[in-house]
C-alpha cells in the first residue's frame, strides 16, 4: 500500500467528540459525516481537506466514543493516511475493520509538520518526507492483522471467509 | 504460562490452554451488544457480510438508549431500523421506549451477563461488566456486525496493570471518586491496550454500584477492559439477577503485571475531573469557588439506585440553587420505579430539580440538557471532551453523585459537607 499526500497536523488526545461530534450522529450518511469531520477542533478542517491528504497526530489519538462515524467521516473526508505517536484501541481496531490506513510513529509525528507532503510505502514500513527529505521507519503490522487489511477491511474477510 | 484473571477468560473462549499478551486470537462471544447510533452502522454491515441470520438470536442485544425516546426525525429513523433488524431476526433482548434503559445499567439488571463470559458491545463503556468478572469491551459497529455474523471478535491479548485496594471508604466517598483519582493518577492512556484488574481486601466495601463504576471508566484511563475479582457481593448479584450459570475465574498466583498499584480507599477524597479531559483531576478540597449552571445526576456511570439514594439523601429537604438546572435521570425503568417508591423522585422535584426518562440524552450532547456557550456544568458522567455536552466553549466537571447534589444545592462545586 502506498500513498502520497499533504499533511494537516494535530496535537495530543484528539477525541471522537471534536473528530465527529455526536450531535450527527443521527446518521450514518458517510458524505454527511465527513462534512462535519472535525468540526469542534478545526472548523477549517472540512472545506480544506483534498483527497489524499495525510492526518498527523500525537499520543492517543481516537480517544473516547466507539463510535465508528469517526474513521468513516475521516476516510469519507478524503484522509488516505492518519499517523499518529499512538492511537486508542477502540479507534485502532474500527480503522482496520473499515480499512483506514494508519500507522503509529512518535519519531515521524513529531518530524513532520504541517504542509509537509509524504510518501508512505506501508508494504515496504516507510514514511518518505519529501519537504525535508528525511524518511522514517514504521513498525509492519502483525500478519492477522495484514489479513484484514489485505482482504479490504472485516466485512469482506467474513464474507470471503477468510475470517469465519 | 501464569495468566491474568483477563487472559483466562479470553484463553477459555478461544479454546486455548493459555495464552499471553501480545497474541492475536479469535474469541467466541456471549453477547454482542448495539445501541441505536451504533447499530444502523452495524447493520448495514451485517448485511453486506452475506449471513442470513445473526449466529444467536439470544446473544445479541440491541438498546435504544442514546437519542432515544427519540429526538429527531433522524434518530427516529436509526431507532425503526433497528427495530425492523430485531424483529426480523427475532432477536430476543430488544429493547425500546418503555423496556429500555441505559445499556450498562440494563444489561446486568437483567442479568444478560454473568461472571466469565466474553462480551463485545459497540459502545466504549461497555467495558462495565468487568465489575461481574466478565470480559467485556467496546467495539466499533464493524466488529458488532461480525460478532453478529460468526459470534466471534478478534483481540490482541492485553496485558495488566494491577490495583491492590485496600481500606474503606470515607462516608460520601464512592467509587466514581476512586475511579476519578486512578485516571488522574494513571493519565487518559494510562492503561491504553491493557487490562486494569482490580482485587485486594479493599473489594469488601465496594457495592456492585461502585464496581460498575469504576469498570465502567476503564475505558477513560484508555485500558481495553477493567476487571475485578469475584468474591461474596459478586456471586449474590450475579444470583439475583441470572439464572445463568457464572463462571468464576480468578487470576493465577504468580500472574504477570506491567504495574501494580496499591490503593488505599480510606486516603481517598471528593474527586472532580476538570476540562477537558478525565485526567485532569483535583480534590475538592483544594479548589477555588466554580460556578455552575447545570447539574447532570444519571448516565451508565452513576444512574443506579444507589446513586440516586446518595443524591436524594443530600437533596432531602434543600431547594436547588437559583440559576442552576439540576437534571436526574434514572438509568433504567426499574431504578425509575424503585427511586419512586423510595420517595427519591419527590425529594428531587421538591428541591426544584427534573426526572427525566432513561437516556444517555446529555452525556454526549444528545438531548435533555444541552450546554449553552460559556456554560459549567458538573455532572456524573464520564466525559468531559471539548463540545461534550454542548457548546465547544462549555465546560463540564466530572463528579461523584454526591458532589453533584451538592454542588446543585449550594450553586458553585462543593463538597457534600458544605451543604449538609
Amino acid at each position: 500500500m502506498k500513498m502520497t499526500g499533504t499533511v494537516i497536523k494535530y496535537g495530543d488526545n484528539v477525541d471522537t467528540d471534536v473528530i465527529i461530534p455526536a450531535r450527527y450522529l443521527n446518521t450514518s450518511d458517510h458524505k454527511e459525516l465527513a462534512s462535519h469531520c472535525m468540526e469542534d477542533l478545526d472548523t477549517t478542517f472540512a472545506s480544506r481537506v483534498k483527497d489524499g491528504d495525510i492526518m498527523v497526530a500525537g499520543w492517543n489519538f481516537g480517544c473516547g466514543s466507539s463510535r465508528e462515524h469517526a474513521p468513516i467521516a475521516i476516510k469519507a473526508s478524503g484522509i488516505s493516511l492518519v499517523i499518529a505517536k499512538s492511537f486508542a484501541r477502540i479507534f485502532y481496531r474500527n480503522a482496520i475493520n473499515i480499512g483506514l490506513a494508519i500507522v503509529e510513529s512518535e519519531a515521524a509525528a513529531d518530524a513532520i509538520a504541517e504542509g509537509n507532503v509524504i510518501t508512505a510505502d506501508l508494504d515496504n514500513g516507510v514514511l518518505h518526507n519529501e519537504t525535508t527529505g528525511e524518511d522514517y521507519a514504521v513498525e509492519p503490522f502483525p500478519a492477522f492483522i495484514q489479513t484484514i487489511i489485505e482482504n479490504g477491511g472485516l466485512v469482506e474477510s467474513i464474507k470471503n471467509g477468510s475470517i469465519k | 504460562m501464569a495468566m491474568t484473571m483477563t487472559q483466562k477468560i479470553l484463553a477459555a473462549h478461544a479454546g486455548l490452554d493459555s495464552v499471553e499478551a501480545g497474541q492475536l486470537i479469535l474469541v467466541n462471544l456471549d453477547l454482542v451488544l448495539g445501541n441505536d447510533i451504533t447499530s444502523p452502522v452495524a447493520i448495514k454491515a451485517f448485511n453486506q457480510m452475506g449471513k442470513e441470520s445473526v449466529f444467536d438470536k439470544e446473544k445479541v442485544t440491541m438498546v435504544m438508549d442514546h437519542f432515544a425516546p427519540n429526538k429527531d426525525i433522524k434518530a427516529a429513523q436509526q431507532c425503526m431500523m433497528c427495530r425492523n433488524f430485531c424483529g426480523a431476526q427475532e432477536i430476543t433482548n430488544f429493547y425500546d421506549v418503555g423496556q429500555m434503559g441505559i445499556e450498562h445499567a440494563l444489561l446486568p439488571e437483567k442479568g444478560l451477563v454473568v461472571s466469565g463470559d466474553a462480551v463485545i458491545g459497540a459502545d466504549s463503556h461497555t467495558c462495565t461488566y468487568g465489575a461481574l468478572g466478565a470480559f467485556s469491551t467496546g467495539v466499533g459497529s464493524t466488529d458488532m456486525a461480525c460478532g453478529m455474523a460468526i459470534g466471534k471478535a478478534w483481540f490482541k491479548v492485553p496485558s495488566a496493570i494491577k490495583f491492590e485496594l485496600k481500606g474503606k471508604l470515607q462516608p460520601y466517598v464512592s467509587g466514581k471518586d476512586v475511579i476519578l483519582h486512578i485516571i488522574g493518577m494513571i493519565g487518559v492512556d494510562g492503561a491504553l491496550y491493557k487490562s486494569m484488574e482490580f482485587m485486594g481486601e479493599g473489594l469488601a466495601s465496594l457495592s456492585m454500584a461502585d464496581r460498575l463504576c469504576m469498570a465502567n471508566m476503564a475505558i477513560e484511563a484508555g485500558a481495553k477492559n477493567g476487571i475485578f475479582a469475584v468474591d461474596e457481593i459478586t456471586k449474590a448479584y450475579v444470583k439475583e439477577h441470572s439464572d445463568r450459570e457464572p463462571v468464576f475465574y480468578a487470576a493465577d498466583e504468580d500472574a504477570v503485571y506491567e504495574q501494580t498499584y496499591v490503593i488505599d480507599l480510606s486516603e481517598i477524597k471528593h474527586t472532580v475531573a476538570f476540562p477537558h479531559l478525565p485526567e485532569n483531576t483535583h480534590t475538592v478540597d483544594e479548589i477555588d469557588e466554580i460556578k455552575i449552571d447545570q447539574v447532570v445526576i444519571g448516565s451508565c456511570t452513576n444512574g443506579r439506585l444507589e446513586d440516586m439514594a446518595a443524591a436524594a439523601a443530600i437533596m432531602e429537604g434543600k431547594k436547588v440553587a437559583k440559576n442552576v438546572r439540576c437534571i436526574v435521570i434514572p438509568a433504567t425503568q426499574k431504578i425509575y420505579l424503585e427511586a419512586m417508591e423510595k420517595g427519591y423522585l419527590k425529594t428531587f422535584i421538591e428541591a426544584g430539580a427534573v426526572v427525566s426518562t432513561p437516556t444517555c440524552g446529555p452525556c454526549l450532547g444528545g438531548h435533555m440538557g444541552i450546554l449553552a456557550e460559556g456554560e459549567k456544568a458538573v455532572a456524573t458522567t464520564n466525559r468531559n471532551f471539548v463540545g461534550r455536552m454542548g457548546h465547544t466553549e462549555s465546560e463540564i466537571y466530572l463528579a461523584s453523585p454526591e458532589v453533584a447534589a451538592a454542588s446543585a444545592i449550594a450553586g458553585k462545586i462543593a463538597a457534600p459537607k458544605e451543604v449538609l
